[in-house]
């Protein structure tokens, strides 16, 4: 049976602070184009998770009277730290001796999900038609090779792919240009990049693991306004991580750890070491006598400028973390990503009204704002794969002393599936039990996600080969899919003295760790049916 | 034959509801919302009723606050025709609703009125049997199964024994257990043509019914967390602490 087909100008995948910026501007630059924008989650903002300290400059070019308008951006930054942890020591380093990109004096400690909530409503506003729950599933292409468009998942089907009573078949978009807004590892962004080789002389992508609880805290621990960050312990000087915490309004501590998922210990557990950083007595006295409310994770993107795919190919383009926007330095993305969305508006309305090629956007995405900061960031990652005293020092040369503009560029050697060693050469960690007051299971934590995919429906993480886990994986690397899921999808059970591989999909977050960390890439995350995955509130 | 299905916006059933810190409520700001999931069933009935041909109409209502509307569109999305929309603010409890859906039915006069059996987040149960008593139509709740015999109702209810059947007569009022059927996604198709279709907006306080809360809420709390368990190493220690510790036994 043929799918219903609609037909758009522009057809924009995600709901993200990328694909959101893309619609409102090219709505605000030629308001009879018809936009329509998709998103997997059940409302905008549910699959959202950031810091965020959010730098405004973006927001300020898109929408100027923001203020006006309410946008959920009020607490300014008005005191920062900067902690190196010891076991139980910590060493305040003095703020004036962080590169500028670290310093924080204008920015707003903002939950990303909210804002776009609020950008959502602006979009809708100018007429562009939002679909939450709807996830493209498929591109399409035309008989010359070019994006036609995407198809939306089909609904309602079984475990085994036949229909229930509940099936809705999906339904075909067709637009002049299709804009990818996945966020980080979309997994239509991945396709692309492939098929067009958008990454072909760049350096393989580099990721992190990001974690993130809110927690309401005691008033007497509170200071609205107050950013830190630290790097050090829990994690050893050869793995790449640091935490934050920023004290949102009411009484809510955003705190968060991000790790490189470059890390070489199959038996790291990123959840484990930010269960346990926060047991460090400077942490603990933050959040004590407090009460977590919210859990969630995602991996982001940490390759900077070396790894950034070229963002256009035949009838469509990339854009924010589909493509790879984020200022590592700065630990810092939505402001690239929606100056991306900006310059993709722009390039659309553009090449729709003058009949231009869709390249014109990698000229005018190198001459903004966006790519002079990743340029100056861009050593600043690599140089830590030297271990973090190397990497800090370095850094120190080439942001304060060089600004950036040291006259060589380092390379990301690996991608992240390839740096793990042989699990009998590397040393176990031995990880404290939770005590359920300051430190969290997976499965107390997964609870506070609100997440939730339909029972019988196929299972959305695919394995290439399902005799793998168990005959190579659990061998060489004592399967670290049990350890780098944040909500522990991954099990190994033992049947009767046989072990087994087993896939809780249910529980996925959508994170995408898994697809990026697992050694021979054996595991593809692929759409779960719409509304789907976390419910995620002022994340 | 005219069907009136009422829906209601609650917070989304895969959310872990948060008491407020003052105890006056539940924190609903930018908690995902959703139509409450029994309120699901009866739309879905009833357009499984419009498609076998035994009914013409199917009005979807919903009393609440302005986003309310997006449960009417939902239901609008998945085959009802046209919605209403009763606005008011603030708290409103199972006897003004009931009020008002009378005034609607009064209005619409349809020949059903379908609505879940309760909602998931007051867990009153009390809309449809008081609506019920108020238009003094026959009740048939917690339905399971429902089929049509000449001018009444064979109704399969869920009841603690067991499954009960009834009869009743039309008009009535019924309220729909999840067992009821398995509601279908609306279609992206649909809801763009939902988008279109017509509900109407009325104020409460035009309907003439007193909305006033009759129930002063005193105080919310979190239900006490849970000891962890132990473990015994065998029957007689069980037993033992059974009778001694937990007093059960």
């Amino acid at each position: 049976m043929s799918r219903e087909v609609m037909e758009y100008d522009v057809v924009i995948v995600g709901g993200g602070p990328s694909g959101l910026a893309t619609a409102i501007k090219i709505k605000q630059l030629d308001t009879n184009l018809n936009v329509c924008l998709l998103e997997k989650a059940s409302e905008i903002g549910a699959h959202i998770l950031s810091g965020n300290v959010f730098e405004t400059r973006a927001l300020d070019e898109l929408i100027t009277n923001w203020k006006d308008l309410n946008a959920p951006v009020k607490t300014k930054v008005n005191k920062e730290k900067f902690l190196f942890l010891g076991k139980s020591k910590s060493l305040s380093w003095p703020t004036w001796l962080l590169p500028s990109v670290q310093k924080n004096h204008n920015n707003y400690i903002i939950s990303l999900a909210n804002l776009c909530r609020w950008l959502a409503e602006q979009a809708e506003a100018l007429g562009v038609e939002i679909f939450p729950g709807f996830p493209a599933s498929e591109i399409l292409y035309n008989e010359d090779g070019s994006v036609k468009g995407i198809a939306t998942q089909d609904m309602g089907l079984d475990k085994e792919g036949n229909k229930k009573d509940s099936y809705e078949q999906g339904m075909e978009l067709h637009a002049k240009v299709t804009v990818f807004a996945e966020g980080c590892r979309g997994h239509l962004g991945k396709k692309l990049i492939e098929k067009f080789e958008l990454d072909k002389g760049k350096n393989p992508q580099q990721y992190g693991i990001g974690f993130k609880e809110i927690w309401e805290i005691k008033e007497e621990n509170h200071h609205e306004g107050l950013v830190m960050h630290t790097a050090g312990w829990p994690l050893d000087n050869k793995t790449y991580g640091g935490s934050f915490v920023y004290h949102a309004e009411n009484k809510q501590v955003f705190l968060g750890y991000v790790i490189g998922l470059d890390y070489k210990n199959p038996h790291l557990s990123p959840f484990d070491e930010f269960q346990r950083f926060k047991t460090h007595p400077s942490i603990k006295s933050i959040i004590e006598g407090g009460k977590r409310i919210s859990y969630g994770a995602r991996a982001l993107i940490e390759g900077g400028l070396q790894s950034l795919p070229k963002m256009y190919m035949p009838g469509a383009l990339l854009v924010g973390c589909d493509a790879g926007t984020l200022n590592m330095p700065k630990i810092k993305g939505s402001h690239t990503a929606m100056k991306s969305g900006i310059i993709a508006a722009e390039t659309i309305v553009e090449s729709l009204k003058e009949n231009k090629d869709l390249s014109i956007y990698e000229d005018k995405f190198k001459k903004s704002w966006v790519y002079k900061e990743l340029h100056a960031a861009r050593n600043v990652k690599p140089s830590f794969s030297w271990g973090l005293i190397l990497g800090i020092i370095f850094t120190g040369i080439d942001q304060i002393l060089f600004r950036g503009k040291l006259p060589f560029t380092l390379k990301h050697k690996h991608a992240d599936h390839e740096t793990l060693k042989p699990a009998n050469v590397m040393p176990k960690i031995d990880y404290p039990k939770p005590d359920n007051i300051i430190t969290f299971d997976k499965t107390s934590s997964v609870y506070l996600t609100g997440t939730n995919h339909t029972e019988n429906q196929p299972v959305h993480l695919q394995l290439k080969d399902k005799d793998l886990p168990i005959k190579y994986t659990l061998e060489k690397f004592a399967e670290p899919a049990q350890r780098y899921c944040p909500v522990g999808v991954y099990e190994i059970q033992n049947e009767n003295n046989l072990e087994k591989f087993v896939i809780n999909s249910q529980n996925c977050i959508h994170c995408k760790t898994c697809d990026i960390k697992e050694p021979s890439q054996n595991i593809t995350w692929v759409t779960p049916e719409g509304g789907g995955g976390p419910k995620y509130g002022n994340m | 034959m005219k069907i009136l299905v009422a829906v209601k916006r609650v917070i989304d059933y895969n959310v872990q509801v948060r008491v407020k810190e003052d105890g006056t409520g539940v924190v609903t700001d930018n908690v995902k919302m959703s139509t409450n999931p029994p309120d699901d069933n009866a739309v879905e009935e009833a357009v499984k009723i419009k498609e076998s041909g035994k009914a013409k109409e199917i009005v979807a209502v919903t009393v609440g606050e302005e986003k309310a509307q997006e449960t009417v569109r939902k239901a609008l999305a998945v085959g009802a025709d046209r919605g209403i929309h009763i606005k008011v603010d603030g708290i409103i409890e199972p006897l003004a609703v009931s009020k008002i859906l009378q005034k609607i039915v009064e209005k619409e006069k349809p020949d059903l009125v379908f609505m879940g059996k309760q909602a998931i987040d007051d867990d009153c149960n009390q809309t449809g049997q008081m609506l019920s008593a108020l238009l003094n139509w026959p009740q048939a709740t917690f339905a399971s199964k429902i089929e049509f015999k000449e001018n009444k109702l064979e109704i399969v209810r869920e009841v603690d024994e067991g499954l009960e059947t009834i009869e009743v007569n039309v008009p009535a009022v019924v309220t729909c257990d999840l067992r009821l059927n398995e509601p279908r996604y609306a279609s992206l198709p649909n809801i763009m043509k939902a988008k279109k279709k017509p509900i109407e907006q009325i104020n409460a306080s035009d309907l003439g019914v007193d909305t006033k809360q009759r129930i002063e809420q005193i105080k919310v709390e979190e239900p006490p967390k849970r000891k962890a368990g132990i473990k015994v190493a065998n029957v007689a220690e069980l037993v033992q602490k059974l009778k001694n510790e937990a007093k059960v036994i």
